[in-house]
Parts: C-alpha cells; sequence; structure tokens
C-alpha cells in the first residue's frame, strides 16, 4: 500500500507522453486538437513564407542602398520616386488572395467543430467553473465529482466523445486542455458547449485559462482518459456512496460536527454543501486541491488544517481543528475511495 | 535699495520656472510635459515588469505573493497603456502638429493644458491606490483584476474594497484627458493650416493623428460607458453585470474591446507616423504612394472598429460571428501589409543612412512585420482557440507594443529631441541603447512565443514544473535585464545631451517639413511669418528650386 | 537661422478653414454620442431580459408633452443664433429664455416621471435590468440637459446684461449645435425606450 502511494505521488507529477510537454498544441490526441494542428501548420506556413520573402527584401534593400560616401563633393539626391498606382494595386491583390485563402480554412475548422453532429454514444458531462476548483457532473450517471475529469477514450470507428456543457457559478473561467482542443470559456450566467475525443488512454494536462481572481494559476485540469472497462469500473465506484469504515467514524462524527458539512457534499450522510467540492470519493484522486496538491494523507491534514499554506487566497477557510480532530477528519477522508 | 523679501536670486528663478510650465498652455512645453510624464510611468512600469519576470523565471517561485503578482500585471498594463502610450504618442503629436503644419499653437490652447492635467492626475490616482485602495484580500492596494477588469471578477461581490474603484476612476479621468486632446488635434489640424497646405499636402504624420484622434472620438465612449456601468453596479446598485440578476459578463467584454480594439490602433497610428516621417529623410527620397498611405490609413481606422471580438472567439459567440471576426480581422492585415510595402520602396532606390533614428526605424520594420504576422495567425479563430489567453499572445502584443511602438518611439526621440532641447542626443550611446534593447526584446520576445505553443496560460503567477516551460520563462527572463539597462542607457543619454550634447541647429537632418524650418528650440510662437506652403516638401522645394515637388505630386 | 522666406502659394486666392468652434463642437458630439449609443445598445439588449419587476409596458407613458417642450427648444435656440446675427439683442433674449423655459419644463417632467415610477410603480435602478438600463440612459440624457441649461441661462444672462452682440453670433451657434444634439438623443431614446421597446 506504501509502495503504491508512492507511486502514485510521484507519477502524478509525470506526464504519460513521451517527452516533456504534456500540454504542447503540437502533440494533438483527439479530433478538435487534431483539426487546429492541420489548420496551424497551414496557418504558419504562409506566414512563414510571408516573412521569408518580405524580410528578404528588406535585408536586400537595407544591403543594396546603403548609403556609401564617395569622394568629398556633397553627395546627389537619388531618383524621388512618388508611387504607382500599379504596384500599388498588385501589393493589394496578392494579399487579399491570401487573406481569402486562409478565411476560407479556417471557417471550415470553425464550422466541423462548433457545429459537429453529436453521436448518440456520446458522454455528456456538465462542467461548472468555481474559483478555484472544477466541478464535474455527469447527469444521465448520477455522478458528481471534481477537479478529476474521467472520460471513455473515443474510438474512431464507434466514437464516443464527451460533450461538456459549461458555465460558471462565480467569476469568468476557461477550460483549455492542449492536447485534446482548444479552450472554451465559463462564463456565469450563460452555457457554452464544446466537445473532446481523446484517441489514447492516459492523463491529459491543462488549467484555467482565464484570469479569476488570486488563485487562477493553480486550478489546474487532469483529464483521465479510461479504456471502456477502466471507465465502467470508475463509474461504478462513482455511484456508490460514500465508503462506511467504522475505524473512521471518529473522523466522520467530527467532519460532521463541524463546519465542513456547510460546504462539502458526501453522498449518504448528512454532509450536502455545495460551495466546495464533493468529497464523497475524494480518496480515489490522485490530487487534491484542483490539481495541484497529490493527495497523500499527510497533504490532506496539511491542507485541511490551513489551505492558504498551499493556496492562498483559496476559498476555503482554516478549519481550527485541534490535531487530534485533524488527524481523525484525515483517516476519514483518506478511506473515502 | 532694500531688499525686503530677501529671496535667493537661484530659487526664485526655479519657482518661476515650475510657475511658467505649470500655467503653461503653450503646445511645445505641454507636449514635452506629456513625454516626461510617460517616460516616469514607463520606467515605473517596466519595474514591474522585472518583478514579474523575475518571479516567473522558475516554476513554482515564491519571490512575490500571488495577491502581489496579480496587482503587478494589472498595473503594468494599465500603466502601459493608459500612462505611458497614450501620453507619450499625444506628447509627440502635441509637439509636433502645429509646428507641422505652420500654426502658432493649437487650436483650444487651454483645453490642451487640462487634458494634459486631467491625464497627470489620473496616473497619479492609480499608484496612489498602492497606498490608499482595498484589495480584493483586504490588504490595501492597488488593482488586481487585469487591465481589462471582465466581469464579475470586479462585481462588489468578488472585488471588495475600492481597489477596482482606482482603477476605473483613474482611466476614467485619462479618458476624458485623450478625447479632449483628441478634439484638438482634429480641430487644429482642419481649421489651423497656413496657407496653401491642403489636406492632401500636409506631412503622413498630420494625417495619421487626425485619424487617431477620430478614432479615440469612436472608441473612448465605449470604455467611459462601461465604466459608468460599472461604477453604477459597484454603488447605485445597479445590475449591468450582475450575473445573479440577469445581467452579463459577456456584455463588459463587448464594450471593453469595442473601446479596446481600437485602443492599440489608436496606439500603433502614430508609430506609423514617425515612421512616415523618419523612413524617407534617412533614405533621401520621398515617401512612397503617399496617396495610398492616406486611404490605407483611413481603412485600417474603419476597420478597427469591426473587429473586437477576435479577443472574445473562446467566449461562445457562436459559429456565424467567429466566423465574421476571423474574416474582418484578417482583412485588416491588408491595407496593414500595403504600409510596410510603401516603406520598403521608400527605401528602394534610395541613399541610407544608418543614424540612430534609422537603426531603430530598421528594427521597428523587422518586428512589426513578425508582430503583424503572429496576428495574422490569431486572427485564424481555432487557432486562437488554442493560443488565445496564453503566452502566445502575450508575445504577440509586446511584439506590437515594445518592437513595434516603443521601437518608433525611441527613433521619434533621437530624430525630434534636437528640435525640442537644440542639442543632438549621442550617437554612441545611441548605438549601445539600440542594440541592448534590440538583444534584450529578442531574447523576451522571441522566446515567449513558445511557452504558449507549449500550453502556458497568462496571468499565472507560477506554473507548474512538468510542464516544461521553465527553459523558456528563464531565457524570456534574462532578456529582460538587457531591456532595462538599455533603456537606462537611454535615460542617460538624454540627461547628458541635454546638458552636453552638439548644438543642433534648425535643421540637423537635412528634412524636408516645416518644424525644421525653425530654430531649436523654436520660439513660443513657432514662426515669425506664418509660412504658406505649395508642395508636401516645402523644404525640399526651397533646397531644390529646380525640380521642386510640386512638379510631381500625384 | 530664424524663419525661413517661403513661396506665397497665390496671394490672390482666398484661403478659408472652417470655424474652430464648430468643429470642436462637432469632435465631442460624436465622443458623447458614442457613449450614448453604448448605453442604448444596453437598453436593448436586456430589453425583456429582467428576472422579475415592473417592465417597460407596466409602468412607461409616452412623454409627449414634454418631448415637445424638449424638441420646440431647438427651434427656440436657431431663433436665438439668427436673432443675434442680425444684432437683435432683445429678441435674442426672449429666445433664449424660452429655451431656458421649455428645457426647464422638459426636466420638470422627467422628475415628476421618476416621482411615480420609484414611488408609485416601486422602478428603482436597482430593482431589475429593466430599472438599471432605464434610469442611466435616461438619466445621463438628463446629465446633458442640466449642463446645457447651465450654459444657456448663462447666454441668457450675458444677453440681457447687454454683452452679447453680433459679434458672438458664432460662439452662441456652437452652443446651439449642442443643444441640438441633446435633443437629437432624445429623439433617439423617446423611440427606443418609450415607442419600440414597450
Amino acid at each position: 500500500m506504501l509502495a503504491r502511494q508512492q507511486w502514485r505521488s510521484l507519477a502524478v507529477l509525470s506526464q504519460s507522453v513521451p517527452g516533456h510537454d504534456p500540454t504542447s498544441i503540437f502533440a494533438p490526441a483527439g479530433t478538435p486538437a487534431h483539426s487546429i494542428f492541420g489548420l496551424s501548420m497551414l496557418v504558419l506556413g504562409i506566414a512563414a513564407a510571408i516573412f521569408l520573402v518580405v524580410a528578404g527584401l528588406l535585408l536586400y534593400v537595407l544591403v543594396r542602398y546603403r548609403y556609401r560616401a564617395t569622394g568629398s563633393e556633397p553627395a546627389q539626391e537619388p531618383a524621388q520616386i512618388y508611387g504607382s498606382n500599379q504596384i500599388e494595386l498588385s501589393w493589394t491583390v496578392i494579399p487579399v488572395l491570401i487573406v481569402v485563402i486562409l478565411f476560407l480554412a479556417a471557417a471550415r475548422v470553425i464550422f466541423s467543430t462548433e457545429l459537429a453532429r453529436k453521436p448518440a454514444a456520446a458522454l455528456d458531462v456538465t462542467v461548472i467553473g468555481h474559483q478555484f476548483w472544477w466541478e464535474y457532473r455527469y447527469p444521465k450517471l448520477g455522478i458528481v465529482t471534481a477537479n478529476e475529469l474521467h472520460i471513455p477514450v473515443s474510438d474512431p470507428l464507434y466514437p464516443t466523445p464527451t460533450y461538456l456543457t459549461m458555465s460558471s457559478a462565480d467569476t469568468d473561467h476557461s477550460f483549455w486542455v492542449p492536447r485534446l482542443a482548444g479552450k472554451t470559456d465559463l462564463i456565469p450566467n450563460k452555457i457554452n458547449t464544446m466537445w473532446i475525443d481523446p484517441e489514447a488512454a492516459g492523463v491529459y494536462l491543462g488549467q484555467c485559462a482565464q484570469y479569476c481572481g488570486a488563485q487562477h494559476a493553480k486550478m489546474l485540469i487532469r483529464v483521465y482518459a479510461d479504456s471502456p472497462q477502466q471507465f465502467a469500473a470508475w463509474v461504478a465506484q462513482q455511484q456508490k456512496p460514500a465508503a462506511e469504515d467504522s475505524g473512521a467514524s471518529e473522523g466522520e462524527a467530527a467532519f460532521q460536527h463541524n463546519a465542513c458539512i456547510s460546504c462539502h457534499t458526501i453522498a449518504g450522510t448528512i454532509a450536502t454543501g455545495t460551495v466546495g467540492p464533493d468529497l464523497t470519493h475524494v480518496a480515489s484522486r490522485d490530487t487534491i486541491a484542483s490539481g495541484s496538491v497529490p493527495n497523500t494523507a499527510a497533504n490532506m491534514r496539511a491542507w485541511v488544517d490551513n489551505p492558504a499554506d498551499f493556496k492562498a487566497g483559496a476559498l476555503m477557510p482554516e478549519m481550527h481543528l485541534n490535531d487530534h480532530d485533524l488527524d481523525a477528519v484525515t483517516a476519514y477522508l483518506m478511506t473515502l475511495k | 535699495m532694500r531688499n525686503t523679501t530677501a529671496v535667493p536670486e537661484s530659487r526664485r528663478r526655479w519657482l518661476d520656472v515650475v510657475h511658467e510650465w505649470v500655467k503653461t498652455v503653450d503646445h511645445k512645453k505641454i507636449g514635452i510635459m506629456y513625454i516626461c510624464y510617460a517616460l516616469i510611468f514607463l520606467l515605473v512600469a517596466g519595474f514591474e515588469a522585472l518583478l514579474m519576470r523575475i518571479q516567473l523565471a522558475i516554476p513554482n517561485n515564491t519571490f512575490v505573493s500571488p495577491q502581489v503578482f496579480n496587482r503587478l500585471f494589472t498595473m503594468h498594463g494599465t500603466t502601459m497603456v493608459f500612462f505611458v502610450g497614450m501620453p507619450i504618442l499625444f506628447g509627440f503629436g502635441n509637439y509636433l502638429i502645429p509646428l507641422m503644419i505652420g500654426a502658432r499653437d493649437m487650436a483650444f490652447p487651454r483645453l490642451n493644458a487640462f487634458g494634459f492635467w486631467i491625464s497627470a492626475f489620473g496616473g497619479l490616482l492609480l499608484y496612489f491606490s498602492y497606498l490608499g485602495g482595498d484589495g480584493l484580500y483586504g490588504a490595501g492596494s492597488a488593482p488586481d483584476v487585469g487591465w481589462f477588469a471582465y466581469a464579475p471578477l470586479t462585481s462588489p461581490a468578488f472585488s471588495v474594497g475600492h481597489s477596482t474603484d482606482y482603477w476605473t476612476l483613474a482611466l476614467l479621468l485619462s479618458g476624458i484627458g485623450s478625447v479632449a486632446t483628441a478634439l484638438n488635434m482634429v480641430t487644429t489640424t482642419i481649421c489651423m493650416r497656413c496657407p496653401g497646405m491642403k489636406l492632401n499636402r500636409m506631412p503622413l504624420l498630420v494625417w495619421l493623428y487626425l485619424v487617431t484622434s477620430l478614432m479615440v472620438f469612436i472608441a473612448i465612449g465605449p470604455l467611459t460607458a462601461a465604466q459608468i456601468m460599472l461604477m453604477l453596479d459597484r454603488y447605485a446598485g445597479a445590475h449591468f453585470f450582475d450575473t445573479q440578476a440577469g445581467g452579463s459578463a459577456v456584455l463588459w467584454m463587448h464594450f471593453f474591446w469595442i473601446f479596446g480594439h481600437p485602443e492599440v490602433y489608436i496606439l500603433v497610428l502614430p508609430a506609423f507616423a514617425f515612421a512616415n516621417e523618419i523612413i524617407p529623410v534617412f533614405s533621401r527620397k520621398a515617401i512612397f504612394g503617399y496617396p495610398a498611405m492616406v486611404a490605407a490609413t483611413i481603412g485600417i481606422g474603419f476597420i478597427s472598429l469591426s473587429v473586437w471580438a477576435h479577443h472574445m472567439f473562446t467566449v461562445g459567440l457562436g459559429a456565424w460571428a467567429n466566423t465574421f471576426f476571423t474574416l474582418a480581422t484578417m482583412v485588416i492585415a491588408v491595407p496593414t501589409g500595403i504600409k510596410i510595402f510603401n516603406w520598403l520602396a521608400t527605401l528602394w532606390g534610395g541613399k541610407i543612412h544608418f543614424t540612430v533614428p534609422m537603426m531603430f526605424s530598421v528594427g521597428f520594420l523587422f518586428q512589426f512585420l513578425i508582430a503583424g504576422l503572429t496576428g495574422i495567425m490569431l486572427s485564424v479563430a481555432p487557432f486562437d482557440w488554442q493560443l488565445g489567453n496564453s503566452y502566445f499572445v502575450v508575445a504577440h502584443f509586446h511584439y506590437v507594443l515594445v518592437g513595434a511602438i516603443l521601437m518608433m518611439i525611441f527613433a521619434a526621440f533621437y530624430y525630434w529631441s534636437p528640435k525640442m532641447t537644440g542639442r543632438m542626443l549621442s550617437e554612441k550611446l545611441g548605438k549601445w541603447h539600440f542594440w541592448l534593447f534590440v538583444i534584450g526584446f529578442h531574447l523576451t520576445f522571441d522566446f515567449m512565443h513558445v511557452p504558449g505553443l507549449l500550453g502556458m496560460p497568462r496571468r499565472i503567477y507560477t506554473y507548474e514544473a512538468d510542464r516544461g516551460w521553465m527553459i523558456w520563462n528563464l531565457i524570456v527572463s534574462s532578456g529582460a535585464i538587457f531591456q532595462a539597462i538599455g533603456a537606462l542607457v537611454f535615460v542617460y543619454n538624454l540627461v547628458w545631451s541635454y546638458f552636453k550634447g552638439p548644438i543642433a541647429g534648425p535643421d540637423p537632418w537635412d528634412a524636408w517639413t516645416l518644424e525644421w524650418s525653425t530654430p531649436s528650440p523654436p520660439p513660443a510662437y513657432n514662426f515669425a511669418v506664418i509660412p504658406s506652403v505649395g508642395s508636401r516638401r516645402p523644404l525640399w522645394d526651397l533646397k531644390h528650386p529646380e525640380d521642386p515637388d510640386s512638379n510631381y505630386e500625384m | 537661422m530664424g524663419g525661413i522666406a517661403v513661396l506665397p502659394h497665390n496671394p490672390n486666392e482666398p484661403w478659408n478653414l472652417p470655424s474652430r468652434g464648430i468643429v470642436g463642437m462637432v469632435c465631442l458630439i460624436i465622443a458623447e454620442a458614442a457613449i450614448f449609443i453604448i448605453f442604448v445598445v444596453a437598453y436593448v439588449f436586456y430589453l425583456g431580459k429582467s428576472l422579475a419587476g415592473p417592465t417597460p409596458r407596466d409602468v412607461l407613458e409616452l412623454p409627449i408633452f414634454t418631448t415637445i417642450c424638449l424638441l420646440s427648444s431647438s427651434f427656440t435656440v436657431m431663433g436665438a443664433v439668427s436673432a443675434l446675427h442680425k444684432n437683435q439683442r432683445n429678441a435674442c433674449s426672449m429666445w433664449l429664455a424660452l429655451t431656458v423655459l421649455l428645457g426647464f419644463i422638459f426636466l420638470a417632467g422627467t422628475a415628476h416621471e421618476w416621482y411615480n415610477l420609484i414611488y408609485r410603480d416601486g422602478l428603482t435602478i436597482r430593482t431589475n435590468l429593466f430599472g438599471t438600463a432605464f434610469y442611466s440612459l435616461v438619466g445621463l440624457h438628463a446629465t446633458h440637459v442640466v449642463l446645457g441649461l447651465c450654459l444657456l441661462s448663462l447666454a441668457l444672462l450675458f444677453s440681457l446684461r447687454g454683452q452679447m452682440t453680433s459679434k458672438h453670433t458664432e460662439r452662441l451657434e456652437v452652443l446651439s449645435i449642442y443643444w441640438h444634439f441633446v435633443d437629437a438623443v432624445w429623439v433617439v431614446v423617446f423611440l427606443v425606450v418609450y415607442v419600440f421597446g414597450r
């Protein structure tokens, strides 16, 4: 058990892709990211070509027409050319053509991404942004969780994409997992949708991309693309109410007699608060504090004691528990697999 | 003769000088005050940037707290746009426009002074927030909502205390000053040109400032309106951006960017204006395609009013809106490209002198080209879905603001400060300034594109070690140091040359527009006799009476 | 060293440029129009979106009388300018006084309307989105009316004291352009808020 925990805390800070760029837009792993990648190659190519031509000309001009002092008489002014309508026309028409090409390519990807037909087998997840954590609800599966999004891998032959319906409970946020798709904002009083379809199993990293307050930097995203079996197992586990462990009853009591229940939900108990993340299966997550802290007993205890030690400005206050209660609550939380 | 008050001679003279500057309505003095004021804020905001870059050099750094960092990027952005960019560009415009059109002063000298002092007060008010405000975390401090202050982060629920109000009020005042100055510039340009200076004989600088000022009228209004609405929300219980009452966060974004996008063109057009004056002189040729340049400028002015939602591609406006704004944004590249080509054609066939102003202008040409190209990349909405709100965007707009605009501002300093002070700036120090700054600029802003491509969002006070961003951030931060040194060399140059620089005379560059026909510095009345002109380059005609411009102008 | 002799352009050709005051005022109007347009956009955007509370149809009545007064004041101020141009100082004072009076009637009418809205219908700026957008838009306009009336009253004062003559016509014309703008904004507000928006 200890070995597994050690492995987990290391694995948390590693990535499941070879190389060191887990959030590179040039390593697409899903259809939206692939179509953007393809488009970006066209755009970069055109931009590079324009740069080489214009910068090349500029360089040439600067070298060729550099003033060279010859003799002592004052230099003659060069021939004064005031303009040429034909030349102006030519360098208007060519850019317009380039714009048309780029625009058509862009429009195609805009429409294919935003108006993609939703397959019947798509998974629906509701995402609600909070200051500084992510709430995930699976309406058809009866699951509520936080910060670590489990979704099935999507096979191109039988696509099972995940459709995210998104809004915010407070300020603006933005969901960005570069290897899967472009970002979409979470805006209060507005509903946005996007879809992702990871093609390979693994963890995909991202983070909030719209400044939302003090701990915007630590509102990290972890998307777990599970194989169909793994996903089914995860769903089954999450659908159960909270694990009952008689050894943790003291912690459970401490949890329920303190202010914890006013913010947190633990399914099957009297804790039904919705201000903070759902903790029913908190021990099954790799991280806490929205992906920024590995989920170990020591970290959990430190977090409950004073969240500001990890995330100054997080909305969870210091809980002012004595050491005994702190130990008990931590032990209880760690049983909630 | 009894000396009753016994005030020492030197102190009385010093007080007189201060008094003279405080009550002046002379466009030249007001222009210089704008420029000096902006330079001070440039150093302050630059220092804020330096602190941020130290914090970001390594992951999980603790050089500054998250709260302090969030204030730093808010203040850095707000200061640079409103209290460096706008004043410095208005300062040069104020100084040059009457001289270039053969007038004695601006149309409304007292309004001119009012515009300066209210803007100056706005800047001081913003910085007073460090002392007097109350931040998001009750600590008492500067605004920390980002320079575009998105709702509902700015609502009383999420921004307690007064720090946001300092942002709002400081900018409101600065906006009034901007409108006043723009009004003055338009009126001066239309109503006070010297005889013979028809609109198509004005220096291009005057044309560009005319278009800029018209854009100010249309762009500042939405910002002012949004700020009034924000204040009503925060203090009168209004619900403009109150999402709990059915209000819309997106509406703030629309209003802000309807201001914000034209604003960046308001900042860049004066840089183009400087290029239009400086590049011809050091190529020894007239600008190529004057009418096309005017048309392109007007085109840019109009189109820039219709592209604002390219800042909102990720907000969920819908496929049709995203498509429209992609198209509009790409279209603006056409007149902008035309300008670059015209500058190229001006250089072509010329005799290029690489004086310090010209060196900065060359830097501008290359860097603006790159900035424009990254802009075109971002205009492609799907590409922006990945790169929006990332360090790629930060790199792009700094490439424009520093690589293009600041570069031309430096060029303008080296070119026109001999006229303003009567003394040349040191060429040697200028070259040190140029190379230090350019090296630093490229170290910082070229490499800054990479973290964006690797998924690094903006406005984060730190980042995870496992993202692969550290090496790039380290390089970016190292460039900041070179730029800081370059800026200090520049300041030293300004001070040293004021006292010890070689005397400039009226026309040190052998240039062709009317400001070079006055002494350096010009007397208060500018021209002893109001000139009258017969072409776009009156001094060229005088120096080349056998071949005046008026024979050729299209 | 100092000024240089420049070829005179053509001494016989006149060189007439527009009046500074008028150009300046037009610029100010463009800037102010931009502010008003945004408030109108916000008003239109929020039509029908209030979650609760009174709606325009419930509580707004067409302010026909005050509108006629305000729009007529544009004609009276034109009368003042034309009288001053002909150096008819007494007539000018009379027209100015009429303009100020009509403006005051408009303001009084607005105040009366707001009194009813607040105390009878319970609509304030904080009630709902309609209240927010209505009071800010109409209030912004009313502020401009107040400013205009202050300036017009000053002009009236100068006129009554005999200090205004025909050589001040252009200045009065600049002020009248501002007043026409205020009236034009009211036409838009009237149509958007009281006609199409109800």
